[in-house]
């Protein structure tokens, strides 16, 4: 039931079409997903849509599983934005970059609601 | 009606010259050409009406007028220490002039966008150099064109059509036909679909598949072992072969490479394959930027400051070191006591330790939008919407400088008279 998995993040047209729209309910679609391949969602026991959470050492957040059978076993992928940026590794390396793909996390089932843009930054204040 | 033809679009890299926009008393009603994402930004969401201020972020803003908006502005990066600002790739180069020179004024470090995207790059450009060609050469000439680490389908939806794959050139009178596309990523894209070969790469593996490339090209195949980056040596030798056999090739690389573990050593080392493919054949490279003119924003302060971006101007003279002077740098080691965020949304793109820490700081927002910075800020300066509202300079992800179109008149000021204001104010405060 829990998935060990590396994840990467980037851009997609539904994020970036919802990217100056911030506050809407669209951006939250396109955005706070994590796309994983068919057989690692069957690891996982639960069917696109569910929630799941992505855990690394650097944070912890609950977003939808969505398929892409693109993606070889084990990656994740989330699209750029607060949720994917709640566990990406902030070290930059020496070199102003943070670490936003190749992260190592454990993705569980869970039953846990997702966060709203302006939650999840609540969560920072 | 009003039908403005051959517009701009301020999205991404690609700024797309061949838009049509119909304008019915100043809103725009229709537009044509733009992909998904040109058209989303310019038919314009909810905007921010009017200045807002609060002092704990975590009560609810109340309204105010520019002029108290701009004098609190003004007020933080006056007393700060260590202000940083951030943001500008989705504003114009005579907006980057004028926060350039704030940033002087007050001691900032300023920096862009890039930092999460392809100030690598530049790291790199400065080891080995950039050879590289405009969009147009590309599209006129180039027979082999490869996308390692990059989306174009997703984040340059037109890049493919108007220029790299599918447009016909002077030379490649085919389109599609007559040029041979390479993908090299770690999952099957959309456009590793579209692409006539697909290179799987292991994730973090670019620097030795790289590597492997030019031990092969080099003609020392023999201490390549049989498989790099999950990638087989036979289909590494293929590659150099095809590589070989262009008559003009094309790399472009996105954040696949910027955004791994090598970071600009990813960079560094595809310049040096490119250069070493110009020993059999014509090669460029060439970054697949990001917002509009996250370009304008490297040039500008290259010609101001010498540097790029994440220039530090605490010492009165500017001084650049990412790693220490970039944006995520000064946020993490808590060393920032303020931040303008401009034209970039810090609070969505950063890692949630660089946003922690703006939570705990005075934050200055001038944008046109709501977003996750906004939910950080003390003071909020809505603006107009440069490209769209605003006409000026902006430079394509191949360095080519554009002319941006005003499609409607602003009803809230642009970016340029709130800096100026900010400014005046600040001179102001100094005695000045």
């Amino acid at each position: 039931m829990t998935l060990n998995a590396i994840l990467i993040t980037g851009r997609t047209i539904n994020q970036g079409a919802t990217i100056e729209n911030k506050t809407s309910p669209d951006y939250q679609e396109a955005t706070a997903l994590c796309e994983l391949n068919s057989k690692d969602i069957g690891i996982l026991g639960i069917k696109p849509g569910n929630q799941i959470s992505v855990k690394t050492d650097h944070g912890e957040v609950v977003v939808k599983i969505k398929e892409n059978n693109g993606n070889p076993d084990g990656m994740a992928f989330i699209p750029m934005g607060p949720w994917a940026n709640a566990v990406v590794d902030p070290d930059t390396k020496g070199c102003g970059m943070p670490g936003f793909k190749g992260i190592k996390a454990e993705i569980k089932p869970t039953d846990n609601k997702i966060l709203s843009m302006k939650e999840l930054i609540a969560r920072y204040k | 009606m009003t039908v403005i033809t051959d517009a701009l679009c301020p999205f991404c890299g690609c700024v797309c010259d061949d838009l049509t926009i119909v304008v019915e008393n100043n809103k725009i009603t229709d537009i044509k050409n733009a992909c998904k994402l040109g058209a989303a930004k310019i038919m314009g969401h909810h905007r921010i009406e009017a200045p807002m201020m609060r002092a704990d972020k975590k009560s609810d803003f109340k309204e105010v007028s520019y002029e108290e908006a701009i004098n609190e502005a003004a007020q933080i990066l006056f007393k700060s220490k260590r202000p940083l600002m951030f943001g500008w790739a989705s504003a114009l180069c005579e907006v980057h002039k004028k926060g350039i020179l704030l940033a002087e004024e007050v001691g900032a470090i300023i920096d862009n966008t890039a930092t999460v995207c392809h100030a690598p790059s530049t790291l790199a450009v400065h080891e080995k150099g950039l050879p590289t060609a405009t969009l147009g050469q590309i599209k006129n000439r180039s027979d082999v064109v490869v996308f390692w680490g990059s989306n174009p389908v997703h984040a340059h939806p037109r890049h493919m059509g108007r220029y790299s794959v599918f447009a016909k050139g002077f030379f490649q009178e085919k389109g599609r036909k007559g040029r041979k596309v390479i993908v090299v990523d770690v999952r099957k894209t959309e456009t590793a679909g579209m692409a006539d070969e697909f290179v799987q790469v292991q994730q973090g593996s670019d620097y030795l598949v790289i590597s492997a490339l030019r031990a092969i090209l080099s003609g020392h195949a023999d201490v390549v072992p049989e498989s790099v980056g999950g990638i087989s040596k036979e289909q590494l030798v293929k590659l150099v072969d095809t590589l070989k056999a262009a008559k003009f090739g094309s790399i472009f690389f996105g954040m696949g490479l910027t955004q791994s573990i090598s970071r600009y050593k990813n960079i560094d080392n595809a310049i040096s394959l490119i250069t070493e493919l110009n020993a059999f054949t014509k090669y460029v490279i060439s970054p697949m930027r990001g917002h509009y003119n996250v370009t304008g924003f490297g040039q500008v302060c290259s010609w101001e400051t010498g540097f790029a971006t994440a220039v530090d101007f605490a010492r009165g003279a500017p001084y650049y070191n990412p790693g220490e002077t970039a944006a995520n740098d000064v946020l993490l080691r808590k060393e920032t006591d303020a931040a303008m965020i401009i034209a970039g949304d810090a609070g969505a793109h950063f890692p949630a330790d660089s946003v922690r820490h703006l939570a705990r700081i005075p934050v200055v927002q001038i944008d046109p939008y709501w977003n996750a910075t906004t939910e950080v800020s003390n003071v909020v300066i809505p603006v107009a919407i440069c490209g769209v509202e605003v006409e000026g300079t902006a430079y394509r992800m191949d360095g080519v400088s554009l002319r941006m179109r005003k499609m409607i008149e602003p009803t809230l000021p642009t970016d340029v008279e709130v800096l100026e204001r900010i400014t005046e104010r600040v001179r102001e405060l100094r005695g000045e």
